[in-house]
């Protein structure tokens, strides 16, 4: 009797979630395209290295610059190498500091946010004082400055991205812990005896998550853009890391003088993941909130 | 309204005092020797000597921050070691070019996405409803060196409409005797067309770029909360009472659309300072942003302080005539303060 | 139609189109109203006394469309006319007022303003003098202090000083008709009285015809001459108040005058109207919405539904009408 019973209870709150996501998704094409759009970047970014056809790092100087063709589908760059390997490799590197971010943002602003809505009082203060004082930054520029002091290594364009979103996380945390401060279900936690950090983050912080997965979607996307902007600028990730921003940076020159081919490619891989993760994050905030569609 | 004034005023202290120290321990969490950092790659342990009793880096933390506010508030944003110059003169010189950028290219979104948000609202579903919600979604994903890249490709090498994206202006022309610093409103007090001319060809794809780039939480937002106020009751009794249809959609709806969008333009600020960067490395423009990326890249740490420092003064003093011209619009607000 | 008719609703249905289904929100509406009458749409929640309001001053939502039936005021058809001629009628031979006043006012305009806009716009006054005008019309609904109350805000003012400025903004231009839509819902009972005067005063002086639409059967009666009862998007019934309150005929208005609250009346002998509206989306609505709730119910109910005449000026919708009997209490307190 325990087992069935026990099974049973586990999936009824999944099986709704479930029917209500292929009703959104029905109703919605455009957020399943998204859905098949982010399976196909996870491939990529899982086996891009063993799906390329040529090593991204080996350069050719036989075959510089050379506009696509049947060899190079999307081209040389002025090594010689093959652009479309490059921008396929550079999805693991891209996709993977996007996860890292997101992750850490939501640890770092969902602790933090739901932490300050529970106990109110100077946790509330001091994490509101630092968050005010991220969002006094251009966003942008404080990643800059950060990546500056600290050195341009993934770990830290990683941090950087964390840290600049983390008042929007902590904001949204926040809020939802308010509410949920007095509810049932935290109330019976106490009473069982649960220490006040086992109730945040075995109640309230799983019961936040539906909320902020919407924002961690979006934050993937500009966590995309965060990176290839400060390789843009020779803060990111070094040469000859195949990385989507640092091509369109070294394909720059060479388009104001026709040869496209080298950074529109990753130019469009860029926007075709951000594309993909904005729509993700319209159509999960349907799934979670049908309320706040805009 | 002085009331509400003062109170802004004050609330932006704190953001102010956040800021300096920020930017002070940026410099102070270079991994390693500061000194070294400040001395630069060339230098002799002695001269790192040197640079970190000069700059007091011996000194404890709480010294050096005070030196450091005392500093700021003379003016003295440190040197830079690529060009032996005060940070702040070359700042000084270069912010007007990248305030001219920005506000143009602030002016070219607001003129495209405040008609094309209106416009969405008014006729919900329509064909024009749904271009805006994708060139919204489109204008977020691209990244804006990107646009800015494309554009130059299609119209200064395909079509050779804009001219080659060297800077302010054309090798040709002198720049227009100094009032503003604005080449624009420059030329035109010099009474020299041709300048004007050149100066704003130069500007039409820089502008565009980072103008297509902020396009998009605008026309959302308008979109948005023109959908909103339409609907509200006193619409409906703007309506009943016959009033026209310009009357009630400009001056009785969007008036009111207009508060959350004016609080969005915050948020666009924050992007667009940031994009500044990007553009400026894409166009060559002379501001502070490639200031600050080329100091980067050698290593010359004092003018990156400073322009972070700059950045986020002006960011916060743009937020606070955000919040001002907020409530000259809104009496609700003005009154209560 | 007849000559004294200041408004003509012939036939009016209205359909909605929402995400879950078509509603039928109004069937066959038909009333008049005379010159300077003052008459009284009531009903329940849901009733479709505001929407035929909507629909005859053309503000239905965008979901809203009138598939049939006309409203003539004058010569025009109000539903049918041109967005042209429509714009000479609507603010300016026809106003409305609605509830809530604080939010049907613009709250970021000084309310002086909101009155000129429509002076202005109905060309009464030319742009200079639309603001004197305007404090004018502050002091002819009694606002003390109207110069300087004009350059006020509606979230400056008590709910009872807003809807006097929404009268004002209403009859700025003197219409010949006035739709009041709850005016007095959410207003304490002397504010409630006061602005009912002030109405009726603009009313007898201008010689206004007024609708007032009102859930509450009391108030109908102490103002309305005439009563128009209205249940789930049909009119049952349609008689002047006296007889209406002392003879109902329609099962549901009978019901109506039991449930209504007197002073003289015990609590525990306030009755409750049985059932509810009807799904007014359903395909298979049957002809009288009332008779699924109807103790009155016979085989006839499920024929089209009727406009017996039951008296001067006294029309019901029904198969099986109540007959005559002992006038009712007047504790409602007709005048």
């Amino acid at each position: 009797m325990t087992d069935t019973t026990a099974v049973a209870r586990r999936e009824r709150p999944l099986a709704p979630l479930l029917r209500h996501s292929r009703h959104v998704l029905a109703e919605n094409p455009v957020t399943g395209f998204a859905f098949a759009l982010f399976l196909l970047i996870l491939l990529a970014a899982l086996f891009g290295p063993q799906m390329a056809p040529y090593d991204p790092l080996a350069s050719n100087t036989a075959q510089t610059l050379k506009p696509p063709n049947a060899q190079h589908w999307f081209g040389t760059d002025q090594l010689g190498r093959d652009v479309f390997s490059r921008v396929i490799v550079a999805t693991r590197l891209d996709f993977f500091i996007a996860i890292a971010s997101v992750v850490l943002v939501f640890l770092m602003g969902g602790l933090a946010g739901v932490a300050a809505g529970f106990f109110g009082g100077w946790t509330d203060r001091i994490v509101g004082r630092i968050a005010d004082t991220i969002m006094a930054f251009p966003l942008f520029v404080l990643a800059m400055g950060i990546v500056a002091a600290l050195g341009n290594t993934v770990q830290n364009i990683v941090l950087a991205t964390a840290i600049v979103n983390f008042p929007l996380y902590a904001r949204i945390a926040r809020a939802e812990a308010n509410v949920r401060r007095e509810a049932g279900f935290v109330e019976a936690a106490r009473l069982s005896g649960n220490a006040n950090w086992r109730i945040l983050v075995g109640q309230i912080l799983p019961n936040v998550f539906p909320i902020l997965v919407v924002q961690m979607s979006l934050t993937m996307g500009y966590a995309i853009l965060n990176v290839a902007g400060l390789s843009f600028i020779g803060l990111g990730v070094r040469p000859p890391t195949p990385e989507w921003g640092i091509m369109v940076a070294e394909g720059a020159a060479f388009m104001v003088s026709g040869q496209w081919w080298n950074a529109l490619f990753p130019g469009a891989a860029l926007m075709i993941a951000v594309f993909c993760f904005n729509l993700l994050g319209d159509g999960l905030r349907d799934i979670v909130d049908p309320r706040k569609r805009t | 309204m002085m009331t509400l004034i003062i109170q802004r005023v004050a609330m932006a202290i704190p953001s102010l005092i956040g800021v300096v120290v920020v930017t002070f321990l940026l410099t102070r969490l270079l991994p390693g020797d500061p000194a070294a950092y400040f001395a630069g790659p060339a230098a002799t342990p002695q001269a790192i000597q040197e640079v970190r009793v000069k700059l007091g880096l011996d000194k404890p933390l709480i010294q050096q921050f005070g030196r450091y506010v005392v500093g700021l508030a003379h003016g003295n944003f440190g040197t830079s070691l690529t060009t032996g110059q005060p940070v702040i003169t070359e700042l000084r010189t270069r912010l007007p070019a990248s305030a001219e950028l920005t506000l143009l290219g602030l002016f070219v979104s607001i003129a495209i996405a405040v008609p094309l948000g209106i416009v969405a609202a008014t006729r919900p579903n329509s064909l024009l409803d749904h271009t805006c919600r994708i060139v919204s979604t489109a204008g977020v994903s691209l990244p804006v060196f990107f646009t800015g890249l494309i554009l130059i490709y299609v119209f200064y090498y395909l079509l050779g409409w804009a001219p080659a994206p060297l800077g302010r202006l054309d090798v040709f022309y002198l720049a227009p005797p100094q009032v503003t610093g604005f080449y624009l409103i420059d030329s035109l007090i010099a009474g020299d067309p041709q300048t004007f001319t050149a100066t704003l060809k130069q500007l039409v794809l820089p502008a565009l770029t980072l103008g297509v780039f902020s396009l998009a939480p605008i026309a959302r937002m308008t979109r948005a909360s023109m959908l909103t106020v339409l609907s509200s009751d006193f619409i409906r009794t703007a309506r009943a009472s016959g009033l026209s249809n310009w009357t009630v959609v400009i001056t009785y709806a969007f008036r009111n659309a207009m508060l959350p969008v004016i609080t969005t333009l915050g948020m666009v600020f924050s992007f667009l300072l940031g994009a500044n960067v990007l553009v400026e490395k894409v166009f060559a423009w002379p501001g502070i942003g490639s200031y600050a990326v080329e100091a980067l890249l050698a290593s010359d740490f004092a003018p990156v302080q400073g322009f972070v420092l700059t950045m986020a003064v002006m960011y916060v003093t743009l937020n606070l005539m955000i919040d001002i011209l907020y409530g000259l619009i809104d009496p609700r607000v003005r009154l209560e303060a | 139609m007849t000559a004294s008719s200041v408004l003509c609703v012939e036939g009016l249905s209205v359909e909605f189109r929402t995400r879950s289904g078509r509603v039928r929100a109004l069937d066959n509406v038909t009333f008049n109203v005379r010159k300077g009458e003052t008459i009284a749409l009531v009903g329940e929640s849901g009733s479709g006394k505001s929407v035929s309001a909507y629909a005859i001053m053309g503000i239905l939502d965008p979901a809203g469309r009138v598939t049939n039936g006309q409203a003539m005021f004058g010569e025009i058809d109000l539903l049918a006319a041109s967005p042209k001629r429509l714009a000479a009628v609507r603010g300016r031979q026809i106003s409305m007022i609605f509830q809530n006043p604080r939010t049907a006012l613009n709250p970021i305009r000084p309310v002086g303003r909101q009155i000129a806009d429509v002076l202005v716009r109905h060309g009464r006054v030319p742009a200079r003098e639309a603001p004197q005008q305007a404090v004018e019309m502050l002091r002819a609904v009694g606002i003390s202090d109207p110069a300087r109350r004009a350059s006020g805000y509606p979230f400056e003012m008590s709910g009872g000083m807003c809807q006097r400025v929404m009268i004002a903004i209403a009859l700025a231009a003197k219409p010949s008709l006035l739709i009041a839509d709850e005016p007095t819902t959410g207003l304490d009972v002397t504010t409630q009285a006061v602005i009912m005067d002030l109405i009726a005063d603009f009313a007898t002086q201008r010689g206004m015809a007024t609708i007032f639409i009102t859930h509450d059967l009391a108030l109908a009666s102490q103002r309305a001459t005439r009563i128009v009862v209205m249940h789930a998007g049909h009119v049952v019934e349609n008689a002047p108040t006296l007889d209406l309150c002392t003879q109902p005929r329609h099962p549901y208005t009978a019901e109506l005058v039991a449930a209504t609250p007197d002073s003289a009346a015990n609590l525990d002998d306030l009755a409750a109207i049985p059932g509810s509206l009807p799904d007014l989306r359903r395909t298979d609505l049957p002809p009288c919405r009332y008779s699924e709730r109807c103790p009155r119910k016979t085989e006839l109910c499920s024929q089209s539904l009727p406009l017996t005449s039951v008296g001067p000026e006294h029309i019901v919708a029904c198969w099986n009408p109540l007959p005559v009997h002992a006038p009712l209490k007047l504790a409602i307190g007709a005048s």
